[in-house]
């Protein structure tokens, strides 16, 4: 878009990188707010269906589908309180500090074949560790509340971070190890083609490690069965028992937008991101890469395609918290740290070895001659050109630099160029 | 169990503790003097034959008759009785004791009748006696942590004592 | 200089000291049942003292009772254990009927044992559905309640009322049942058995509930009889004892004729009479698990027990007979009868003076005793055991504070 601003439009450098990022804000800031009232409205619906209710049946008409807007507008009107001896700058803070992570997460977030906020080559590294800035808010909130159950809502947050941070890290790396990029949409391209390509079913080890994944991503938006930080039935509300109105809102979107965000992660690294199970566009002759405006229709689909899986995997979420009891603080630790730690890092070992024998997947390598494996070996998964070739900052992955080039390598984020 | 042999083993063990039976009542019931209750109820619990291991309830029937016609009437004079209802899980009988008690110690209005905790015997004790003490006003001797249970602990009087005046204000709340 | 000893007090200093804290769990908090309030001593997520206290829903019933007769204090026994309200009239009918010598009709009889048992199913399912609310599940609450709810619609059309009956009065009964409502009844149950499969599966064998329930406040037997725990409690520590089947014998002559099996565990084994999942192998006999688990057990129990009144009932000729008059005298003397009631042991003690209205009454409540265990169960564990605690206890604040 910037590309076109400047030549097609002829507007100022600086003038035109603005107003990318401007639209760019704005339609990510839209989909966590619209996603989040999607869903917040979904998880009423769930919710209900599952316990034998019917749920909001009545705002907006049929199906209660405004009754998300009609929550917000209650919790606009709401009175905003604040204990009196709460630390009156970190409390005010916090909702903030959650959503901001939450939010700046989805910029480096493809929604599809270049659909990127700002494409880094640090994708998974930047997405993992700006979501685990979520963390303070709680953590902040908690401390702030002056109130107990709201302290040890943020302590057990803490403990929390630390056991499900160090699995998640090491699911992240394996689909990282596959595809030889930490650059998301690589990641996803990666997966193109049939259903077999998704790294799921790349290996016996990675469709264990998917689960772990799952686990500790549903763990670390503190959903049930890992709710400790909120835990109502024993701590209240947990860290934002103190919190009303506006302020608690964005926490709720907080949360709901860093499910959809895990879920959308889980579908790029695992789940073959924007491409659907079978390669439509590749077998009626288009393709995604080439930038063609015609093939703009392409990626919508894509986009859509992930947007689908990533829906799937928060209803999963929302399923199986209207299904299991609450672990224990203990517990979740013992999990993460004694039982998916291990695994990941068998796993990532596994995937390590398959890999050096039979690269390219179950189905493809063992389809190989023999012959070939050593050359794989060699080369490395995709080739070793594919890995050395410096890749370009949001702008259309044309393999050769464009003219664009000189351009492109001057984004405000410099300390992510390779 | 309850007959008369029972109330010859107690009275054997401990002579003088038996001050009055009651056998043919409906639960019948046997009253015991107010020193030597503990000894009898650790008995009662450890050594006797059917082992009451379980203190089912303790209450504290206030006999006043407040009304001065009604007063004339009655047969009895005003005192506090204390009823346990004791059972045994072992042998499934179940005992009575009541203790007679004044209703004011050296009949000083506001010194409360004392008689021995047996929390140390049984521990359901523990809360049951603090809830005599909270609405009936009996002191227990030995008990671990005596305070009111039911009301506030800062109430005043015992409601179920039957000249008991609702106080006509609490902290500003009309209670009357 | 002398090298440091341990005892020295200068080493203290360099100690990572950390402070405990006092938390007040309630009397507003989602999982106390009720406003009961709870003083946790916690270090960390360590519970080292609990100590409750209770009285924020006094209502001086006990009081009330010398102001009323018999009869009129049916109402207030509706109040204790409002989730149980049926068991409630029951044991304060039938303590007034001991003092009075008054025995009921053999259609009255069966028809007390029906409803009785019915509501020890609807106090279960309400037991068991907040015990998973307590868990952080919330599911199976709704799916209690929706059972619940049928058995409320069956109250309803004997009395007119849904939670404060009271229905069975001294003497009797007020009202027979309407036409059609044994079919009611039969269908009810016919439906409810396949659903308590469900309940398993969603709690009694879920990896996670049983985590977070086997071996957690291991209740002792002797303990639990010191404390004066009774009802699913004092069973799920594996004493046998059921007032139904040991209680006194005018109580017990109502289950006269009738079969079942006392649910506790003994040698090992829970009576098998019906399909359960067995007991997961990390279970502790007396921890929150089996107290749970005597409970869903009890519901199996309470419905072979509705089928055979449903029976004899209809088997009886006649009517219900008529209750006492409100008015009647109740004779000089007292009585205490304590009745299975779902929580447990309810007693209710009564002292007449000649005149209708009694001199003295007092109810001896079951979670009062129950709960007056908690503080031992709650030493040592962590925080969020404290809600499995309470909650596998199973105590409805109306009937403590009374």
């Amino acid at each position: 878009m910037a590309d076109f601003l400047i030549f097609t439009a002829g507007l100022p450098e600086w003038l035109a990188w603005s107003v990318t990022a401007g639209v760019a804000a704005f339609l990510v800031l839209n989909v966590i707010a619209g996603g989040a009232l999607v869903f917040i409205w979904a998880e009423r619906k769930i919710a209900a269906r599952i316990q034998d209710r019917l749920g909001p049946t009545r705002t907006g008409g049929r199906f209660g589908w405004l009754q998300s807007l009609a929550d917000g507008i209650k919790l606009l009107a709401k009175e905003d309180l604040m204990p009196a001896g709460a630390d009156g700058m970190l409390f005010k803070l916090a909702p903030y500090v959650s959503f901001c992570a939450s939010f700046c997460a989805f910029i480096a977030l493809p929604f599809a074949f270049d659909f990127v906020g700002q494409r880094l080559n640090v994708g998974v590294f930047f997405v993992v560790a700006v979501l685990g800035l979520e963390v303070f808010g709680v953590i902040l909130a908690g401390y702030a509340s002056a109130s107990k159950w709201s302290l040890f809502g943020a302590m057990r947050e803490a403990a929390q971070v630390v056991s499900y941070e160090v699995p998640l890290g090491m699911c992240v790396v394996v689909p990282v190890m596959l595809a030889g990029s930490m650059d998301l949409v690589t990641i996803a391209e990666k997966q193109s083609g049939w259903l077999t390509n998704w790294y799921l079913f790349h290996d016996p080890f990675t469709f264990v490690i998917f689960w772990v994944y799952v686990t500790c991503a549903v763990a670390s938006v503190n959903r049930a069965p890992f709710d400790l930080a909120e835990a109502e039935s024993e701590l209240v509300a947990g860290f934002h028992t103190e919190y009303s109105g506006l302020r608690w809102s964005f926490f709720f979107m907080a949360e709901y937008g860093s499910m959809f965000l895990v879920s959308a992660l889980a579908a790029i690294l695992f789940l073959g991101g924007w491409n659907g199970p079978i390669p439509l566009a590749a077998l009626l002759g288009f393709s995604a890469g080439t930038g063609d405006t015609a093939n703009y229709w392409v990626r919508l689909v894509g986009c859509g395609n992930l947007m689908g899986k990533a829906t799937l995997g928060v209803l999963v979420m929302m399923w199986v918290r209207w299904t299991l009891p609450r672990l224990r603080i203990d517990q979740v630790m013992t999990t993460c740290l004694k039982y998916c730690t291990p695994i990941a890092a068998l796993m990532f070992a596994g995937v390590m070895f398959w890999q050096l024998l039979l690269p390219g997947g179950l189905i493809r390598g063992l389809a190989r001659p023999a012959g070939e494996i050593r050359e794989g070996w060699l080369e490395g998964p995709g080739g070793r050109a594919a890995t050395l070739r410096p890749l370009p900052l949001a702008a259309p992955a044309a393999p050769a630099p464009t003219p664009a080039q000189p351009l492109v390598s001057k984004p405000s984020l410099s300390w992510v160029q390779p | 169990m309850r007959g008369p042999a029972f109330l010859e083993k107690i009275e054997a063990a401990f002579p003088g503790a038996v001050a009055g039976t009651h056998l043919e009542a409906i639960d019948p019931w046997v009253e015991v003097t107010a020193e030597k209750l503990l000894p009898v109820c650790r008995w009662l619990k450890e050594s006797s034959d059917s082992r009451f291991d379980s203190l089912e309830c303790i209450t504290a029937v206030d006999w006043l008759e407040p009304d001065p016609k009604k007063a004339a009437k009655v047969t009895w004079q005003p005192h506090t009785e204390i009823v346990y209802h004791l059972w045994s899980t072992v042998s499934r009988v179940s005992l009575v004791l009541k203790v007679k008690l004044p209703r004011w110690k050296d009949d000083l209005p506001g010194s409360l009748p004392a008689v021995a905790s047996v929390a140390g015997v049984w521990r359901t004790a523990d809360w049951h006696e603090r809830e005599v003490y909270d609405l009936s006003g009996i002191e227990f001797t030995g008990h671990p942590d005596l305070r009111r249970i039911l009301c506030p602990e800062d109430w005043e009087g015992f409601p179920l004592r039957k000249d008991y005046q609702m106080p006509l204000e609490y902290h500003g709340i009309r209670a009357k | 200089m002398a090298s440091l000893t341990n005892d020295d007090p200068r080493i203290i200093e360099f100690d990572v000291r950390t402070d405990e804290m006092l938390v007040n769990m309630g009397p507003q908090h989602p999982s106390t049942h009720g406003v009961l309030r709870l003083v946790l001593r916690t270090d960390g997520e360590v519970v080292s003292e609990l100590e409750p206290h209770i009285g924020y829903l006094h209502r001086c019933a006990e009081k009330i009772g010398e102001n009323l007769t018999a009869r009129q204090w049916i109402p207030y026994t509706d109040r204790m254990d409002y989730l149980a309200a049926m068991n409630m009239n029951l044991g304060w009918a039938l303590v007034v009927e001991k003092l009075m010598r008054h025995e009921v009709s053999e259609k009255a009889r069966h028809l007390r044992v029906l409803i009785a048992e019915l509501g020890r199913i609807s106090s279960h399912l309400v037991g068991m559905g907040a015990y998973g609310l307590d868990l952080g599940t919330f599911s199976p609450f709704l799916y209690a309640f929706r059972e619940r709810e049928k058995i409320l619609d069956l109250f309803e059309e004997t009395c007119g009322a849904r939670l404060t009956y009271s229905y069975i009065t001294v003497g009797g009964l007020t009202a027979d049942l309407p036409p059609g409502w044994l079919e009611k009844c039969e269908a009810f149950l016919d439906q409810f058995e396949p659903v308590i499969q469900e309940y398993h599966t969603l709690l009694t064998t879920n990896a996670i509930f049983v985590k977070r329930t086997a071996a957690i406040g291991v209740l002792s037997p002797e303990m639990a009889i010191d404390y004066g725990c009774s009802g699913p409690v004092l069973r799920g520590s594996g004493v046998d004892q059921d007032l139904r089947r040991d209680g006194e014998s005018i109580y017990t002559s109502m289950y006269d004729g009738y079969a079942f099996e006392v649910a506790v565990q003994k040698d090992g084994r829970y009576p098998r009479d019906h399909i359960y999942p067995a007991v997961p192998t990390e279970a502790v006999l007396g921890d929150c698990w089996h107290r749970f688990f005597v409970r869903m057990l009890e519901v199996v129990q309470s419905m072979d027990l509705v089928r055979q009144a449903i029976d004899r009932y209809s088997a009886c000729k006649g009517s219900i007979g008529e209750p006492l008059k409100l008015m009647e005298k109740i004779p000089v003397g007292d009585a205490y009868l304590e009745t299975e009631c779902p929580k447990g042991q309810m007693g209710f003690y009564l002292v007449g003076d000649g005149s209708p209205i009694p001199w003295r009454v007092r109810a001896r409540s079951s979670s009062f005793s129950n709960l007056s265990v908690v503080h031992e169960l709650c030493r040592g564990c962590l925080i969020a055991d404290v809600p499995a605690i309470v909650g596998s206890l199973d105590i409805v604040m109306g009937e403590i504070d009374r």
